[in-house]
């Protein structure tokens, strides 16, 4: 069985191991990092619970190699507050608008959000729900998810 | 829900990606991923080998004489915001919106749509408006497909084992021309229940130059080469028009499975195909 050496930087922190050619990146994070907020649903790139941000692009983990992902700077969930525990205005917003029940798609949601509102926080609510479209909740009925967004949009912009 | 196991080779040039290819027997070559993997996940394919060619940056190009010249490793995301592709061929970015989700846009890739050559894929669909040209390298050589002779049939395109789609050659159409591009999915993302695309030159209210074509209905993508027949060269009159079409739509041979009917597709491509003559026209 053929291994590499992988070295990433995940959530600001070196992680490295060793992985098969075939271990896909949600999986080196859940089992070989220990970041079990990353949620592995579909496993074929449709539910988009398993979300993480590589080099700055919303991914889905499940359909990237870790060996894929060897030298790049990932972001996780648990990433996504800050060093001292202050949520991020999205996780901050999602609490507020109960934009979550069950919590298995929550992960990718922001980490999509994060991504997409980074890139550029001035975003209709249209656009907010095309972002989303990609991940599926079966709990909320996204109105919460987009109200959620949209508030943390609004702080985002302001920043 | 995992892969089987593969050996994994990353090589860093065109030539060695070329030298693997040829030796290795059972090779599936690595772009995005974003079709490969879920297959390689859900055990559709189970290849010995697995030759990623993302360290070759050869392939990720943007070049515009005449003509553009896409590299095949291009990435969705990449070609969305473009200003090359914005000015000279804007319909891509149109196909684009609904080309899956942006988190699937950040990794795939021009030429893993091409080769994955999904019935429903929407930028086979634009290359094929413009009859681009794909060229395929080997380790003996390089040849030339025309993009109408690409899908020989279902996801099956005209490449060989030891070949490597290394670049998408579009001419794009001169003088005032207008276009169009109109889906319908159940979910936003989503590969097409029926599509369709449209190019369209209008002179003195005559209908100069037409291309369009139709995906998710059939085997393959393609041009709807009966349909530009008859709208050819007639007044540009869109009730006429939406008579006009109905011969060639009854006669294509449309998709019929337990989700979505052939007739419900054949519905739907009608009115996609008006929607589309009509924006493109719009455009003009």
């Amino acid at each position: 069985m053929q291994e590499h050496e992988v070295q990433m930087h995940v959530n600001g922190k070196v992680v490295s191991g060793k992985v098969e050619s075939r271990t896909h990146l949600g999986d080196f994070l859940r089992q070989s990092a220990g970041l079990t907020g990353t949620h592995l649903g579909c496993e074929h790139g449709v539910c988009g619970a398993c979300t993480v941000i590589v080099d700055g692009d919303a991914v889905r983990s499940c359909l990237m190699l870790a060996v894929q992902a060897d030298n790049c700077e990932v972001t996780t969930i648990e990433g996504i507050a800050e060093a001292d525990g202050t949520l991020h205005p999205l996780q901050e917003a999602f609490r507020n608008n109960h934009a979550l029940q069950c919590g298995f798609c929550t992960a990718g949601m922001i980490t999509s959000l994060h991504a997409f509102l980074s890139e550029n926080p001035n975003r209709s609510e249209t656009e907010i729900r095309e972002a989303i479209s990609g991940n599926i909740c079966r709990c909320t009925g996204y109105q919460g998810i987009v109200s959620a967004a949209m508030e943390a949009a609004e702080k985002l912009a302001k920043r | 829900m995992k892969a089987s196991a593969f050996t994994y080779y990353k090589p860093n040039s065109l030539e060695d990606a070329l030298g693997l290819l040829q030796n290795e027997e059972d090779a599936k070559v690595l772009a995005g991923g974003q079709s490969l993997m879920p297959m390689l996940n859900m055990r559709f394919v189970q290849p010995e080998t697995i030759i990623d060619v993302n360290g070759i940056d050869e392939l990720a190009r943007i070049s515009v004489t005449d003509k553009l010249e896409i590299g095949a490793l291009t990435r969705q995301k990449t070609l969305a915001k473009d200003p090359t592709i914005r000015q000279h061929l804007p319909i891509m970015q149109e196909a684009l919106t609904w080309v899956g989700h942006f988190q699937t846009q950040s990794r795939g890739t021009i030429g893993g749509s091409l080769c994955h050559l999904d019935p429903a894929a929407e930028l086979p669909m634009v290359a094929l408006l413009y009859d681009a040209e794909l060229q395929v390298a080997s380790a003996s050589g390089i040849r030339s497909i025309p993009m109408q002779e690409w899908a020989l049939a279902y996801m099956m395109p005209s490449i060989s084992h030891d070949e490597l789609l290394t670049k998408i050659i579009i001419k794009p159409w001169q003088g005032s021309h207008g276009y169009g591009f109109q889906e319908f999915a159940r979910r936003h993302g989503d590969f097409a229940i029926a599509a369709a695309g449209c190019l369209i030159k209008i002179d003195n209210n005559i209908i100069e130059d037409i291309a369009i074509s139709i995906g998710g209905v059939e085997d393959v993508p393609r041009r709807f080469t009966e349909c530009e027949d008859v709208l050819r060269a007639i007044k540009y009159d869109i009730d006429d028009i939406k008579m006009q079409v109905l011969k060639p739509l009854s006669k294509i041979n449309y998709l019929d499975d337990s989700l979505v009917t052939g007739a419900y597709r054949r519905r739907l491509l009608r009115g996609l195909l008006i929607r589309a003559v009509e924006q493109a026209a719009g455009r003009s």
